[in-house]
């Protein structure tokens, strides 16, 4: 049994997977099953002034016979009084003591009602705080949300606000609908953040009724963008993260948001640079038990490599992301396809005869198509792997050149001197 | 006129939307697909999949009904795990997909909804005769609705498509739907002249002068006899005859405690059931050969087992006996030399046993229509019409398609493979008559 447990900025948790703050995260009654599941932490409905919601809420991207591998919502921020929500984190604390609880905030940019808010939420008892600088959606054009967080000014200067008064660490959300989520989060880190969390949702409209011509979600024959997430998101998510994670300028641990919907993909978030992780959609759509597996998953992983202590996967994968330039001009695969396990449906064939290289080789013997790589001309840009509906049917195989690795940065320089 | 109470529940139920999206979303969409080249019809499978996934119906019907008018019937009687789905890339490691239910419920979406999807090509003032409106007849007459070449489709029974409306077990086709694919092509400005027997009410030569060409679909004709003592009494069926009237709920009388079946093709296994859902106690097939050489479809024979069908292999009826009744037969073992090809079985000395018998229905093939041939003056290969890979026979004028062109083979002949033929007779005929496409 490894090590799972968590310290984000000094926020403990027995393990790496906390909910994200979000209809999951509403109620203490909901918080209390979500403990029971084995859930390390919660972030809790953003805590501000009660807003009224609208309905409908929630939209779905399906995809084939896959529902929901995308989720909009426009829904807002808690809508229940705080002193309501401060008395279920008392009892949820007192319940569940070794959970982390932290407090999602959402003020408008004023230094003295951030101080209010977060001195009654310390009182509560939570072991910190997260400000919500990134629903993107409704609240934003109320001059809070994502409006505070796509401009570093004002990140700095509200994360700053709340530092004053917080007595415990302050984790910063950022909002992706930026250019550079870099700027928010060193931002965040000189406003004094003691972390920084991503992402949050990203603008999205999820389509039209063919039928009514309403667009989805509808609220009356109208709809507004919302927040995009779910795993349709993850590789967003990762990226920004991972940007965030090799930036000098943030020198603060980092809390994964995005797509994350099994110890797999949580595994992705580590050795990319997350400390920990926050999952919302994939409870959403089936419900708080998920987490099982997240830990066994995880566990059993980190057996089987040896690993003692799921910390150990923070960031060590991090920095074999670079930039284009540094990527070895000299590293060649091509694609080889298993004759004994394909299963002729030409997918490949067709993949790279319209959209690549044209370098699959197709002979049609007794009526079975015959599928063979010609392994020159292929450019090896994986494209049939991946169309290929069988598992490893098609596997890249690393060619040896005979040319030292030498990138593009290097090759420029050398004709430049 | 419904599926009939009295033969029960049909034996495959469509499949829920449910399954359906299920199913249309797995199909992989290959290229120049395995499905496709296994049907006769070279139907665009993956192309109709795709657009059920895409929840365009009328669209996969379209591309299903373009390139087979019986699309309705051959998504219900088709030996899919013979054709397409034996075919399917996924029958290696998965399950194949269900390209018959698939079919059937884009089929069924313009036929409940009434959706027209062809129209007659611009008249050509051509005129062609299509003697038979059976499956052949009906695929023939459509394409060269399409075409726009006037025809009259001449057909002895009351109803048209043939064995599709009368010869095939209303659990496994319904009239309806028989009834309904006839009526697309009728539709489409076809006449037709049905209890009309070219030959007996029409002569062939009078086509051949009121008409520019002539097609030959009429198909085989009954059960031959037996050719044994006892073949006379009641209780003695043909099988398309009985099924024929169990199908139209007609009464097939007392069937008795025990209905014996000879023969092994489908329509042997169609007898069989069809007596068993008929309220027959003991039900059994006799068949001169063994199991290996049945012809009827691995999946048609399991389903009669699951009927609880009996079966008696190597035998062969000797004499029917009985006094103003069928009362028992007389079996003889039988064995198959060995030799080369297929050699016929020879019956074991001494080997003689009765069974009691209460009704014979004979399903030994059908026999050839050689009075029809014979006065359409088109030569015949023992019975079987002779034509050309454009389907024409050895008369100017005349092709022929379906199972009056089916040789005696293996297996038996499909819908699937009229359907074809009559796509090739109608392409030949309208280039002889100087429209192509």
């Amino acid at each position: 049994m490894a090590d799972l447990s968590n310290n984000l900025a000094g926020i403990k948790s027995p393990n790496p997977f906390w909910l994200a703050s979000a209809p999951p995260t509403n109620s203490g009654y909901q918080v209390m099953r979500a403990f029971e599941a084995g859930w390390g932490g919660v972030v809790w409905k953003t805590l501000g002034d009660p807003i009224v919601n609208v309905t409908s809420r929630f939209a779905a991207l399906n995809w084939k016979q896959n529902r929901v591998i995308g989720l909009n919502n426009i829904e807002l921020i808690t809508d229940r009084p705080l002193d309501e929500n401060l008395k279920e984190i008392r009892e949820c604390k007192k319940a569940f003591p070794d959970r982390a609880i932290i407090g999602s905030l959402m003020e408008v940019p004023v230094r003295e009602k951030w101080h209010e808010l977060v001195k009654a939420v310390q009182d509560a008892g939570v072991d910190g705080f997260e400000l919500n600088f990134g629903c993107p959606h409704g609240m934003s054009e109320r001059g809070m949300g994502s409006a505070v967080g796509q401009q570093p000014d004002l990140i700095e200067m509200v994360t700053s606000y709340a530092v004053e008064a917080a007595e415990l660490p302050v984790i910063v959300k950022l909002t992706p609908n930026i250019t550079d989520i870099r700027h928010c989060a060193r931002a965040a880190a000189r406003g004094g953040a003691a972390a920084v969390s991503m992402i949050n949702t990203i603008n999205s409209l999820i389509g039209v009724d063919l039928e009514t011509w309403n667009p989805i979600p509808h609220v009356d024959g109208k709809s507004s963008h919302g927040g995009y997430c779910g795993p349709a998101v993850k590789p967003i998510a990762l990226n920004m993260v991972n940007e965030c994670a090799r930036d000098a300028e943030v020198p603060i641990p980092i809390s994964g948001i995005g797509g994350i919907s099994n110890w797999q993909d949580a595994v992705e978030f580590f050795l990319l640079g997350a400390t920990n992780v926050q999952v919302c959609t994939a409870v959403m759509h089936h419900g708080f038990s998920i987490v099982e597996d997240m830990i066994d998953g995880l566990n059993n992983y980190l057996d089987a490599r040896g690993l003692k202590a799921a910390s150990e996967l923070i960031g060590a994968a991090q920095n074999r992301v670079t930039t284009w330039e540094n990527l070895n001009l000299n590293y060649k695969i091509v694609a080889e396809i298993n004759q004994e396990t394909c299963i002729h449906c030409s997918k490949c064939y067709i993949a790279c005869e319209d959209a690549a290289h044209q370098c699959i080789d197709r002979n049609v013997v007794n009526g079975t198509a015959v599928l063979v790589v010609d392994a020159d001309h292929c450019v090896g840009c994986n494209l049939c792997m991946m169309v290929c509906p069988v598992e490893d049917c098609i596997t890249m195989a690393e060619i040896d050149t005979g040319l030292p690795p030498e990138s593009w940065k290097q090759r420029s320089a050398a004709l430049v001197s | 006129m419904a599926t009939l109470p009295q033969l029960g529940e049909p034996i495959h139920k469509p499949l829920t939307d449910l399954e359906i999206r299920l199913e249309a979303n797995r199909c992989l969409y290959c290229y120049d697909a395995p499905c496709m080249r296994a049907c006769p019809t070279h139907i665009d499978v993956a192309s109709f999949i795709g657009k059920i996934a895409t929840g365009n119906l009328k669209g996969s019907a379209r591309v299903i009904l373009e390139a087979n008018a019986m699309g309705a019937s051959c998504a219900r009687v088709c030996p899919t795990e013979e054709l397409c789905e034996g075919a399917c890339v996924y029958k290696k490691d998965d399950t194949p997909i269900r390209i018959g239910d698939l079919q059937r419920y884009a089929v069924d979406h313009v036929r409940n909804n009434g959706i027209d999807l062809f129209e007659p090509g611009h008249p050509t003032g051509k005129r062609v005769a299509i003697v038979g409106g059976g499956p052949a007849g009906l695929s023939t007459a459509r394409d060269l609705r399409l075409f726009g070449h006037a025809v009259t489709i001449f057909e002895a029974h009351e109803e048209l498509n043939g064995l599709n409306t009368y010869g095939i077990v209303p659990f496994r086709l319904d009239y309806d739907v028989a009834l309904w694919e006839a009526k697309q092509v009728v539709d489409l400005g076809v006449d037709v002249k049905t209890k009309t027997r070219v030959g007996v009410d029409v002569s062939f030569d009078a086509l051949l002068k009121d008409f520019d060409a002539v097609i030959v679909a009429c198909g085989m004709g009954g059960v031959p006899k037996l050719g044994i003592p006892g073949e006379t009494l009641p209780g003695v069926w043909d099988a398309l005859d009985f099924i024929e009237r169990a199908k139209l709920g007609k009464s097939v009388g007392n069937l008795g405690k025990h209905v014996a079946v000879i023969g092994a093709g489908n329509t042997a296994i169609d007898a069989l059931t069809c007596s068993k859902r008929l309220g027959a106690e003991r039900v059994t097939m006799y068949y001169r050969r063994g199991e290996e050489q049945m012809t009827a479809y691995q999946f048609e024979y399991d389903f009669a087992k699951q009927e609880g069908i009996e079966f008696r292999f190597f035998c062969a009826p000797t004499k029917i006996v009985g006094e103003a009744h069928v009362g028992a037969v007389e079996f003889v073992r039988t064995e198959i030399p060995k030799g080369a090809g297929k050699p016929s079985p020879v019956p074991v000395p001494g080997s003689a046993f009765v069974e009691k018998v209460d009704t014979v229905i004979r399903a030994i093939g059908q026999s050839r229509l050689n009075d029809v041939f014979k006065a359409a003056g088109i030569e015949t290969d023992d019975g079987v019409v002779k034509v050309d890979d454009e389907l024409r026979t050895t008369r100017k004028g005349v092709w022929a398609a379906g199972d009056c062109i089916f040789a005696k083979g293996m297996r038996e002949a499909m819908v699937v493979e009229a359907a074809e033929q009559g796509k090739i007779a109608a392409r030949s005929v309208s280039a002889f008559l100087g429209v192509s496409r």
